[in-house]
């Protein structure tokens, strides 16, 4: 599992840092994702998909290996 | 346009090929006008015939401003991914100038959105308390309602709104001060927008001067609440209240109760007309598609049938009225043309559009071209269910929010805010058309949308339930 993030879109929401806080993060300072892992394991598979789901700007998509 | 230009363009394609064509025009215009006047009159059926005619790319003219419209996902793409030093979004709206007053943005530079995100009121923490304060001032909205009556939505909404926004972004405090006058007032500054801003934002024409006029009003209501805060002293802890305390090194306030009425004004503006017609369309659009309504209703009676709060499923899923409220921004979209400036020469293909234009996209064609969507002038909710998900199909492609960096800051809030209203209005009242279902449409003769009146609607409480 790996994910692209498309930092065009993003806007610094935090919506994915607060579904799936050991993948992603946020800069605070740039208000930007920051992926903490960009393979996570698949045990973060139903947080990552709710974050990818929940990003007000579609900024995540999910890439299977 | 010479035709070594449009053999360079067509010859290579590129997307970033220098000297590439000049966008081809749409027909009529008048001489000096352009399409100015038709803007003004038929907007959407303007800005089909110039895809109809030319394509994904096509210039018209507002008075003297060439306008190169981009239709598609793929020149939506580029539009929505172009840095602000090459398509400025401030300088593309003039209209809106007046309305805000000196010295206020139309849309705070990149930095400062960054700010407005990170600390305040548009974060995802933040959202919970919205949905309770929306949720509460619906209800206090409907307690005026008897057990049966008419409402017209344009006033409904418009004014509920007002209370929302104000309450959401600038405190609650500040939203008790404010009286129905406001909402009226505000309603004449939205009625500002006329297109002819292009050629004059200034000219003596009614709605301008009515526009100048309301300003000044709201700066005079902003004034005495500003009074009678420093009469009394007492500290309200809202926005207005930290605006207040910040002085200048030589002890005076650091604003007026002019750029603080300017603050909020821009604040409250782009979340404003915006949610009150998307709610309006939303309910008309339920109502013409009474099925659709009963699966809402049923799944808002389910969901709340345990007695959950407002504040805590507004946050959450609710999926068969979210599908109808994007439905509804798809085929009714608030803004329906996203504009920008072209600061430095824009290519696309084989086209350029050079610096000095306008370049803009049109949320009310785009959402109905039917590659895309197909069947497109239906309401269908399903076409968002898995499998279909045509909002998400392409990130560029279902834009009523826009796209991109300047994507709607507030899209998330507004999603809220509406679950928020008709969990509220659809548990409580049953409501009905009061008008041919034809005769609902909107008033395109100003750049803000609005919806045109008559626009009613009659209600019946609802027998209490449990759980309701």
């Amino acid at each position: 599992m790996k994910i692209r993030v498309d930092l065009d879109l993003c806007q610094g929401h935090g919506v994915c840092a607060e579904e799936a806080p050991e993948v992603f993060a946020l800069d605070e300072q740039r208000s930007k994702v920051v992926l903490r892992d960009p393979s996570p394991p698949e045990a973060q598979r139903a947080r990552v998909k709710a974050a990818v789901r929940y990003c007000p700007t579609h900024a995540l998509a999910l890439l299977e290996d | 346009m010479t035709t070594a230009d449009v053999a360079m363009g067509t010859a290579t394609g590129s997307a970033t090929q220098r000297g590439g064509a000049a966008p081809p025009r749409v027909s009529g215009g008048l001489p000096w006008l352009g399409h100015l006047l038709e803007l003004r009159r038929q907007p959407i059926e303007l800005l089909s015939r110039a895809r109809a005619e030319c394509g994904e790319v096509a210039e018209l003219r507002l008075a003297r401003l060439p306008l190169v419209m981009l239709y598609g996902e793929e020149a939506q793409e580029a539009f929505f991914r172009a840095p602000d030093e090459q398509l400025d979004q401030a300088a593309a709206y003039p209209f809106m100038k007046p309305i805000f007053g000196e010295g206020v943005v139309f849309d705070a530079p990149p930095e400062r959105r960054k700010e407005a995100l990170r600390n305040q009121s548009l974060r995802d923490k933040q959202m919970r308390g919205h949905a309770e304060v929306i949720a509460a001032e619906t209800e206090r909205m409907v307690s005026r309602f008897g057990a049966g009556g008419e409402i017209d939505l344009l006033d409904f909404f418009a004014e509920l709104t007002i209370y929302t926004s104000s309450a959401c972004l600038i405190g609650k405090p500040f939203r008790e001060e404010l009286t129905p006058e406001f909402s009226r007032v505000y309603h004449d500054l939205e009625r500002g927008t006329d297109a002819i801003a292009y050629v004059n934002a200034h000219l003596p024409i009614p709605s301008f001067r009515k526009r100048d006029r309301a300003r000044r009003r709201l700066v005079e209501l902003v004034t005495e609440i500003m009074q009678a805060r420093a009469r009394s002293g007492e500290s309200k802890g809202d926005l207005l209240d930290v605006l207040m305390r910040v002085r200048l090194e030589d002890g005076r306030p650091r604003f007026s109760a002019d750029e603080i009425t300017g603050m909020f004004i821009s604040m409250m503006f782009a979340g404003h007309h915006t949610t009150s017609g998307t709610a309006a369309w939303t309910l008309i659009e339920l109502l013409r598609n009474p099925g659709q309504m009963a699966g809402v209703t049923a799944e808002l009676d389910r969901l709340f049938a345990d007695g959950g709060e407002v504040s805590y499923h507004a946050l959450r899923e609710i999926p068969r009225l979210e599908n109808a409220i994007k439905e509804t921004l798809r085929l009714h979209p608030p803004l329906i043309l996203l504009l920008r400036k072209v600061a430095e020469d824009f290519h696309y293909k084989g086209w350029t559009i050079a610096a000095g234009k306008l370049v803009g996209t049109s949320p009310a064609v785009s959402n109905r071209i039917p590659e895309y969507f197909p069947d497109p002038d239906r309401f269908d909710p399903g076409r968002y269910l898995e499998g279909r998900e045509e909002d998400v199909r392409h990130p560029f492609g279902w834009i009523p929010f826009g796209a991109g960096r300047h994507r709607c800051v507030g899209a998330a809030f507004a999603m809220i805010q509406l679950k928020a209203i008709f969990s509220v209005l659809l548990r409580r009242f049953e409501l009905e058309l009061a008008q041919p279902p034809a005769s609902y449409r909107n008033d395109h003769s100003k750049m803000v949308v609005q919806l045109a009146q008559p626009c009613r609607v009659r209600y019946r409480r609802r027998a209490a339930r449990a759980g309701a």
